[in-house]
């Protein structure tokens, strides 16, 4: 728990961070920077589990178990989106997403 | 001081979450999210969950961030400039994203969020989070962490085999304006 700092004040925080990440989701047109916006929203959701945890429930630790599981979630999905990228880009020369018009090959 | 401390890594954050969705220097970008990834792990220290610190800035700190600045190496030239957004996109955008953050405020501020005491807080050792990761017990997540491990060996065998790919054009031809000719031809 931070002094001084209440819950309200935290999850504004991680409230605009998360809406940040959707205004970038929706206005980029690079798969790469698609890719970075979806990072911040699966941290502003981490950062709402750890600190209601900390702060509603402060005995118990699913919170931080379940901040861990995005975190490899994360991981896993950035390392397989930037492998299919890549392999986009071999393909078609190119990762915006208006070319990114064929799912198979 | 940790108010103080928490205000300065919140502005650090939003701050840098702004300019990694506006720039339009790729790279730049990149490195701003690290900068965002940088101040939550902050956030992490400032509520002394250290292990789980330790992980934001190992994993992506030192992990995903290179694969994107790896990425983006193999794909673009560094000095690449983005296209411009077009400015109706980003209004609707903006007023989408604005209208869903008021809508999130206004439930939090009119929730009652139960008061904790300070006091029942103590800070979280390692040992008791491999103890709930691998107990089978009420409670425990022994199959949720079973799932996980499963689930990155397959999705590091799945990056191997897409990202090896195979031999697209034999004589190296340049880029052609049309993908999908290419396709049927390297098949």
């Amino acid at each position: 728990m931070i002094a001084g700092i209440s819950i309200y004040e935290i999850l504004t925080l991680s409230s605009i961070l998360f809406f940040i990440g959707i205004y970038g989701f929706f206005t980029r047109d690079n798969l790469i920077t698609v890719l970075m916006a979806v990072e911040l929203i699966l941290n502003a959701s981490a950062v709402n589990f750890v600190l209601i945890n900390t702060y509603l429930y402060p005995d118990l630790l699913q919170g931080a178990v379940f901040s861990i599981f995005i975190i490899a979630l994360a991981a896993a999905e950035t390392a397989l989106a930037i492998a299919i990228i890549i392999n986009l880009y071999r393909i078609i020369y190119s990762v915006e997403v208006k070319d990114t018009e064929i799912m198979k090959y | 001081m940790e108010r103080i401390i928490f205000y300065i890594l919140a502005a650090v954050i939003i701050l840098f979450a702004v300019a990694s969705v506006t720039s339009r220097k790729i790279l730049r970008a990149v490195i701003y999210l690290l900068f965002v990834l940088i101040g939550i792990a902050g956030l992490y220290f400032l509520v002394d969950y250290n292990f789980l610190a330790a992980i934001q800035l190992t994993v992506y700190g030192g992990g995903i961030i290179v694969l994107f600045i790896f990425a983006v190496m193999l794909i673009h030239h560094v000095e690449l400039v983005l296209e411009k957004t077009a400015l109706k996109k980003k209004l609707i955008a903006g007023a989408l994203s604005a209208s869903g953050l008021a809508v999130t405020l206004w439930a939090i501020s009119t929730y009652p969020f139960p008061e904790t005491s300070a006091t029942a807080y103590s800070s979280i050792e390692v040992a008791d989070i491999g103890r709930i990761l691998l107990s089978y017990e009420d409670g425990g997540f022994i199959l949720p962490f079973e799932v996980i491990s499963v689930l990155l060996v397959a999705v590091m065998i799945g990056s191997i085999v897409i990202a090896k790919g195979r031999k697209l054009v034999a004589d190296g031809s340049p880029k052609t304006e049309d993908g999908s000719e290419k396709l049927t031809e390297n098949k």
